[in-house]
């Protein structure tokens, strides 16, 4: 043993032994994510922003942290005697030896068993199929008249009602106020809800409230308010609490948004979509005329075009043009037939001029005829000794036949 | 609802808004007469002209439920969704 004491291990300082119960105590999987219940006491507040204080219950205490940034995240009131339950992991404050309990997550004694019956609730609701998808209606994306539940005092309408005047001023608001927090709230939430129904049926209804510790979202995790959601005529939007706030209301709505501003957008289309919108519609317009104006002028043309071919004009123009060519044969043919006959006169003229015997006896010839005026033309006509009568040119003169010639080889006997 | 034989002042933004897209529509269908085409052209405009001003001059219209309002008949139900 002794020689066991000549090599023990030196001592560890102060330091070392804190730094190793630290790691110890750090590094439990336990210790690490906790919840702890207890009663706050010896709250203390300093101008750090943190806050210090102790967790009791009728045989202990633990020392508990709450650094600044956590602190202006947690919505829980606290003061010296509240019941809460703590979430976070167990640390070493090596300064003074101490551990304590390093907070992230803080809320009421309660809040615990709520949100246990929450979530039965939850599922009872869900098997029911009353969160289905396949159950939402859509919400109509230009609503004329929307119907608000929420209370009438609260930030959550003025919100909504400045959201709406922003975006989508067109529509008509009918506020149904009911008490949001409170034993009377489910009631008078159903029947606000009941009677927008009933007595506006708007095309959609926003179902807000401004954010609160879960106790005071209570109101829309009853079941009356969920069966009266699932049972409206309008789609309603809900926009209750904050961003991670999730309450049943919101499972059953058709629509869920994360706040009351949130819900009136979701509500509504903007006024800037909306113009642009219009843009595109007259563009749309615009583009249609004027395409549809084409379409008449190319069918227009195309029709005229046809027409042109087929126009009596054209047979007119062609049959006018037939009518000069046969006016010029015409003329033609009346020039070249004038000539003709010009040239098939002058010829029986000259024909008929020849054929004159008073042309013939202005040559010189003479024309002999018998006493009774016969025209002698051959020497068998005549015997010597008879009379005839000599004409000339100029006037005629009585001779007698003495002898007959005939000429050598011309016998005009048969002729 | 068919809201073309209303004059465009008295439709809502909603009904004018929804008629104008008919109009386009039918503008492109291009089944009209030159003369209709012209008629829904004009027609468009003038709803295009009546949605505007009333994004133009709409205020937020809202007024509180009253006890005294009387409940509507269930039978309005189906006019309601056109």
């Amino acid at each position: 043993m002794e020689q066991a004491a000549l090599f023990a291990p030196p001592a560890l300082t102060v330091s070392q032994i804190t730094a190793y119960l630290r790691q110890l105590l750090e590094g439990d999987e336990i210790l690490r994510d906790i919840w702890v219940l207890g009663e706050v006491s010896n709250l203390s507040r300093p101008s750090s922003g943190h806050v210090y204080f102790t967790l009791k219950d009728a045989s202990a205490s633990l020392r508990c942290v709450i650094w600044r940034t956590t602190v202006q995240r947690l919505r829980v009131t606290l003061n010296n005697g509240t019941a809460v339950e703590a979430h976070g992991y167990i640390g070493v404050y090596e300064r003074d030896g101490q551990y304590q309990l390093y907070i992230d997550t803080l809320r009421l004694a309660g809040e615990g068993w709520l949100y246990q019956e929450f979530l039965r609730l939850k599922a009872r609701l869900e098997a029911e199929g009353l969160f289905d998808q396949a159950r939402k209606r859509p919400v109509p994306t230009r609503p004329r008249t929307i119907g608000i539940v929420t209370s009438s005092t609260g930030a959550a309408l003025q919100d909504i009602l400045n959201t709406l005047a922003g975006r989508y001023p067109l529509v008509e608001v009918v506020v149904a106020p009911a008490a949001v927090q409170g034993d009377e709230a489910p009631v008078e939430i159903v029947r606000a809800l009941q009677r927008l129904n009933r007595q506006i049926q708007p095309d959609v209804i926003l179902l807000a409230r401004g954010g609160g510790s879960l106790e005071d979202l209570w109101a829309f995790n009853d079941e009356r308010v969920v069966r009266t959601i699932v049972a409206s005529r309008a789609p309603v939007i809900t926009g209750i609490g904050h961003e991670t706030d999730f309450t049943l209301s919101d499972f059953a709505a058709d629509l869920r948004a994360p706040t009351p501003t949130g819900a009136a957008v979701l509500a509504t289309p903007s006024l800037a979509d909306l113009r642009g919108e219009l843009r595109s519609a007259l563009t749309l317009l615009d583009g249609a005329l004027l395409a549809r104006l084409d379409t008449a002028r190319q069918r227009l043309v195309d029709v005229h075009y046809r027409l042109d071919r087929l126009s009596p004009r054209r047979q007119v123009q062609n049959d006018r043009q037939r009518l000069d060519e046969l006016q010029e044969r015409v003329r033609r043919a009346m020039i070249s037939g004038g000539q003709l006959r010009r040239a098939r006169l002058k010829g029986q003229q000259q024909r008929l001029s020849a054929l004159n015997p008073l042309a013939v006896m202005q040559r010189g010839f003479a024309l002999v005829q018998a006493p009774d005026g016969r025209l002698l033309g051959s020497i068998h006509q005549v015997n010597p000794g008879a009379d005839v009568s000599v004409r000339l040119r100029d006037g005629s003169f009585g001779a007698t036949v003495k002898q007959i010639n005939p000429v050598e080889g011309k016998d005009e006997s048969h002729g | 609802m068919d809201s073309s034989q209303i004059p465009v002042e008295e439709l809502s933004y909603e009904q004018a808004f929804e008629e104008l897209e008919t109009v386009v529509s039918a503008l492109e269908g291009d089944q009209k007469t030159l003369e209709e085409s012209l008629a829904l052209f004009e027609r468009g405009q003038a709803l295009a002209r009546r949605c505007a001003e009333l994004l133009d001059h709409a205020e937020l219209r809202v007024r509180k439920l009253s006890e005294e309002e009387p409940e509507l008949p269930e039978e309005m139900d189906e006019e309601e969704g056109d």
